[in-house]
């Protein structure tokens, strides 16, 4: 028998956890609300929450001081290029690891994972130099691979964990009926892989768009993504805390709408096989 | 090697996808990084003008001063070729002058006038008489300090006060329970911060950081005199909190009006008397940085500069740049614009000869504290090198900016000024010894 | 069942992801330990010769090494504890019935979204400034006088800016874990007259362990380089100097990247150490 849940419980819970959500979300409606005031109203004492003059004035200046469709543009296709990359690369070896395992195909995952933990910062100079070398400065290809291979570990390990899920049986079946390694990749298991495949996409977008370092360290002016954006209005001389809160809306807005539009896929997409 | 294979494959893929990759290289463009301070970020409203004038277009790239300096640095070093002009400081010029790394500034026109920048700008900004980059502002530090706090706490304001009475009158403007400290400084770490200050503060107390052999002497008495007298200062008087305040954080308690005096630098006076920014506009006046008598006063000198680093193609087009944003011409586009208090300050002599420009409350004072700074005898004792709130030598501002981290502890109250300067001591011998003096 | 057939095959599409990876983990690396055995000072003229081991010495023996080990260690122990702990007292309360939970949802996972920078800054400027911040505000207002937290609370700071970025994962990979819970194993539970902290504690917690284990990993690897939180708020002052931070330090600040590239090899020996740790306590969990 199914237990009957109370009025009053659900009720108390709904307040509980709308509290605790807003608190979590507060900083970003802060920083939200305070790009609509001027720097005055910024700083005041006590602070305003809603009854100011609502302003687009910061966001107008912002717009002109910088070409914000610009930065928006190539971290669309930074962050896009790396994932779908990465995707192209990791979906034949996240396959092979989980249907055809072997006694290293742990070892290597983790190992893999371990070329994370290279601090990013001591390899600057290599980087620089190797991308002088290449003549790949400031260009939005060498971010997208550069990315990508940042992201490749965890977008193997997030599609490895999705389709050891699939049942060996189905694809079992297929090869019975004649079907070649190909066709095996590309209609029964794609299909059955895509929810896994979409939410590895999300999530690895979601990093890339945030990555702020190599995107700042390489980048000049035609590869300069958002990242970039905020480095400009970081702390400027003077009252700054309306104009910095515009661009922060500004950079972090895209990503939150996809976020929100698609938080379901998300959701399934970290369990990172943690459910079983 | 298969990374480069990988990186041109990419390259291609990424033609295809982002067709506009090498779209706008034609050759009349040049990219600038400079720094988002209030008097750059105008310049690049005007930047328009020039491209009409010359048929030369800009692309800026405005980054954070901590930003920046990591950007241009690595670049200059690695001669990566990202940029044709570099916003620097005193502190870079000379150093990458003498590594070969900038254009020398010596085919300047007729008309630009370069012996009209002021000589203290000018002689921080060369190598061996070469000037390397050219001053686009300048700045010393001076007291801005309340008129009308002054004055409720009946005292007057010498032109050219001493440290035991700026620390008296401190104590008396202030007032916690109405938030007004006596006095704001610089606490935050990084070496061009309250590094700065307390660097230029400890000149006048005749201190050094070497001695002439680059033995680090911050274990020496006059150091904590300084800083003992730095923290029992504010203490006393100043903000809470004051360890992570820098020129930024100083600058809103000012406006706000939560500050009797302010010791920073010249250029805040526009801020500070700008009456839609600041609240205590009216009632602002100046002096100069104190003293103790021994002959050398408190304040520094910096100047943001436009240099064009030597691995760049389009030398002639950013020497044109630099012709056009420094010149006198420039200067009278923002006055005419904007208004005299506006313009960018500290670099040329016929600024402060301009009848107009003197009419601006802070102009005087501005060019008398630059003019009593000097880069190449900073000190009371004599020093091996060049620059007042800092020494122009490569491992400076990793060096400084670990001892402002310290001295920021002690102003925190997690250690003893005694221990703050002992860490230092520590941290400046390993950094010169791994620098190999 | 795989063939031999398959084997190969498996093994050529595996070549691109992992020849890859061995090319972006060599490469550097090696570059990086060419350089950690020279003196390398851009500033004073690039190569200047080799130097043994004199980098690797004098990185340890520098007074800040130890203390950066401390910081980062604490820094990633602080996060994975926070988050972890809130995390499950989170997914459990979004598990219970409720009205607009996908708004709920929607509003926790936020952070994760938001650049770090970005979250730095607004944690900086807009909240711990000791003077216009609106914790100051909400001391003032309850008459306390406000702290300035980033120099007086400076690795709670931290450690607090970050668990915010972080929480949202963690919530949503044990809230899913939570989902998967057998409801009926908890009713009967119930009707044994098991109480709700017993519930917790012997039916919730070891069925998340997994996913906590997943938290723990891919945490871990994120927290062992934070940079952008520390350079924005505290520059490494006020003893938030981690390993990572030290480097840049050394590398771009001092500009000896001889000496910075050292320190990267002690960062990833240290990584490796955290790594075959975490391996062991939580390595059986990872298996099928």
């Amino acid at each position: 028998m199914a237990r009957a849940v109370t009025t009053q419980r659900k009720t108390l819970n709904t307040i509980l956890a709308w509290a605790v959500g807003l608190l979590i979300f507060f900083p970003i409606l802060w920083t939200i609300l305070t790009s609509f005031k001027t720097e005055a109203q910024a700083i005041a004492s006590p602070p305003i929450f809603l009854n100011f003059d609502w302003t687009l004035e910061n966001y107008a200046v912002v717009q002109e001081r910088s070409d914000y469709m610009r930065f928006l543009w190539n971290s669309l296709i930074i962050a896009g290029g790396s994932t779908v990359l990465g995707i192209i690369i990791a979906v034949p070896a996240a396959w092979s690891m989980a249907f055809v395992p072997s006694k290293r195909t742990k070892d290597i995952l983790l190992w893999m994972l371990s070329t994370k933990m290279l601090p990013a910062v001591g390899v600057l100079y290599p980087i620089y130099l190797i991308c002088i070398e290449l003549g790949v400065l400031d260009n939005r290809a060498a971010l997208v691979v550069i990315l990508m291979l940042i992201n490749l570990p965890i977008i193997v390990w997030m599609l490895y964990t999705y389709f050891r899920e699939i049942p060996g049986e189905i694809l079992e079946a297929a090869r019975m009926d004649g079907a070649t390694l190909k066709e095996e990749l590309l209609y029964i298991l794609t299909p059955m892989a895509v929810p896994g495949i979409a939410s590895t996409l999300l999530l690895n977008f979601i990093l890339a768009w945030n990555e702020a370092f190599w995107t700042l360290n390489l980048t000049a002016v035609d590869a300069a993504p958002l990242t970039a954006f905020i480095a400009s209005y970081s702390s400027p001389e003077g009252l700054f805390f309306a104009k910095l809160s515009a661009a922060s809306t500004m950079a972090i807005a895209p990503i939150l709408i996809l976020g929100w539009f698609s938080q379901k896929q998300l959701v399934r997409g970290l369990t990172f096989g943690a459910v079983k | 090697m298969s990374i480069k294979s990988t990186l041109r494959a990419a390259t291609a893929l990424s033609l295809i996808s982002a067709g506009s990759v090498f779209a706008d290289g034609h050759s009349s463009t040049i990219t600038i990084a400079t720094v988002n301070n209030g008097d750059m970020i105008r310049m690049q409203g005007y930047t328009d003008q020039f491209t009409e004038q010359t048929g030369i277009a800009v692309e800026w790239v405005t980054l954070e001063e901590n930003v920046l300096r990591q950007r241009v640095t690595t670049d200059i070093t690695t001669n990566g070729g990202q940029f044709d002009i570099m916003t620097i400081g005193m502190y870079e010029t000379p150093i990458w002058g003498a590594n070969g790394w900038l254009v020398p500034l010596d085919n300047l026109s007729d008309e630009y006038d370069v012996d009209d920048i002021l000589p203290a700008m000018a002689g921080g900004l060369s190598h061996d008489g070469t000037l390397y980059a050219a001053p686009f502002y300048g700045e010393s530090s001076m007291i801005m300090y309340r008129t009308d706090l002054m004055e409720a706490a009946g005292l007057e304001m010498p032109d050219a006060p001493t440290w035991e009475f700026i620390r008296e009158a401190a104590a008396a403007m202030t007032d916690r329970d109405a938030e007004i400290n006596g006095i704001c400084l610089r606490g935050k770490a990084g070496w061009g911060e309250g590094g700065a200050f307390i660097t230029a503060m400890s000149n006048s107390f005749g201190a050094r950081v070497f001695d002439e052999n680059w033995v680090p002497q911050l274990d020496s008495a006059e150091w904590a005199e300084t800083l003992n007298f730095f923290v029992d200062m504010m203490s006393e008087s100043g903000p809470a909190g004051y360890a992570t305040n820098g020129f930024n954080e100083n600058l809103s308690l000012f406006q706000q009006g939560k500050c009797g005096m302010w010791i920073d630098a010249t250029v805040a006076a526009s801020f500070v008397t700008n009456p839609n920014d600041s609240d205590v506009a009216d009632s602002v006046s100046f002096a100069l940085a104190p003293d103790t008598g021994l002959g050398k006063r408190s304040n520094w000198l910096w100047a943001w500069a436009l240099g064009i680093p030597a691995g760049t193609q389009q030398q002639d087009e950013a020497m044109q740049f630099i012709e056009w944003a420094t010149s006198k011409d420039y200067i009278e586009l923002i006055a005419e614009n904007e208004g005299w208090a506006n313009v960018p300050p500290g670099a040329r002599t016929s600024l402060y000869e301009t009848p107009e420009y003197q009419e601006v409350p802070f102009a005087q004072m501005t060019l008398d504290s630059i003019l009593s700074a000097d880069p190449n005898q900073p000190t009371v004792d004599p020093v091996p090198y060049v620059g007042v709130q800092f020494a122009a030598i490569p491992e400076w501002a990793g060096m400084w900016t670990q001892v402002s981290q310290e001295f920021s502890a002690a102003y925190a109250g997690q250690q003893t000024v005694e221990e703050a300067l002992a860490n230092a001591q520590a941290i400046a011998t390993e950094e010169m010894e791994a620098a190999g003096y | 069942m795989a063939t031999q057939h398959s084997r190969s095959a498996a093994r050529i599409m595996m070549a691109p992801a992992v020849v890859l990876l061995l090319g972006w983990m060599l490469v550097p690396l090696t570059m990086t330990l060419y350089f950690s055995f020279k003196r390398y000072l851009p500033l004073r003229g690039g190569d200047l010769g080799w130097t043994g081991f004199d980098n690797y010495v004098r990185f340890v023996s520098s007074s800040a090494f130890w203390p950066a080990v401390q910081t980062t260690l604490l820094i990633v122990g602080g996060v994975l504890v926070i988050t972890i702990a809130l995390g499950i007292l989170l997914a459990i309360l979004l598990d219970q019935p409720m009205w607009g939970q996908g708004i709920v949802r929607i509003l926790v996972i936020a952070p994760f979204f938001v650049m770090p920078t970005v979250s730095a800054l607004v944690w900086k400027n807009m909240f711990m400034d000791p003077v216009n911040g609106l914790f100051a505000h909400l001391w003032r207002f309850f008459g306390a006088e406000p702290i300035s937290w980033l120099s007086e609370a400076s690795l709670p700071s931290i450690v607090m800016i970050v668990s915010w970025q972080w929480l949202p994962f963690a919530t949503l990979i044990l809230l899913t874990a939570i989902q998967s819970l057998d409801s009926e194993q908890l009713e009967a539970a119930e009707m044994d007259g098991a109480s709700p902290l017993n519930r917790f504690w012997f039916i919730i917690l070891p069925h998340l362990s997994r996913a906590v284990t997943i938290v723990l990993l891919i945490q871990t690897i994120f927290l062992l380089s934070i940079f952008a939180e520390i350079f924005v708020t505290t520059g490494g002052a006020f003893g938030t100097r981690t390993l990572t931070y030290l480097i840049y330090q050394r590398v771009l600040e001092s500009q000896n990247v001889g000496l910075g590239s050292a320190g990267g090899v002690y960062a990833i020996i240290l990584a490796n150490i955290v790594a075959i740790f975490l391996m062991r306590i939580v390595g059986k969990n990872l298996d099928a």
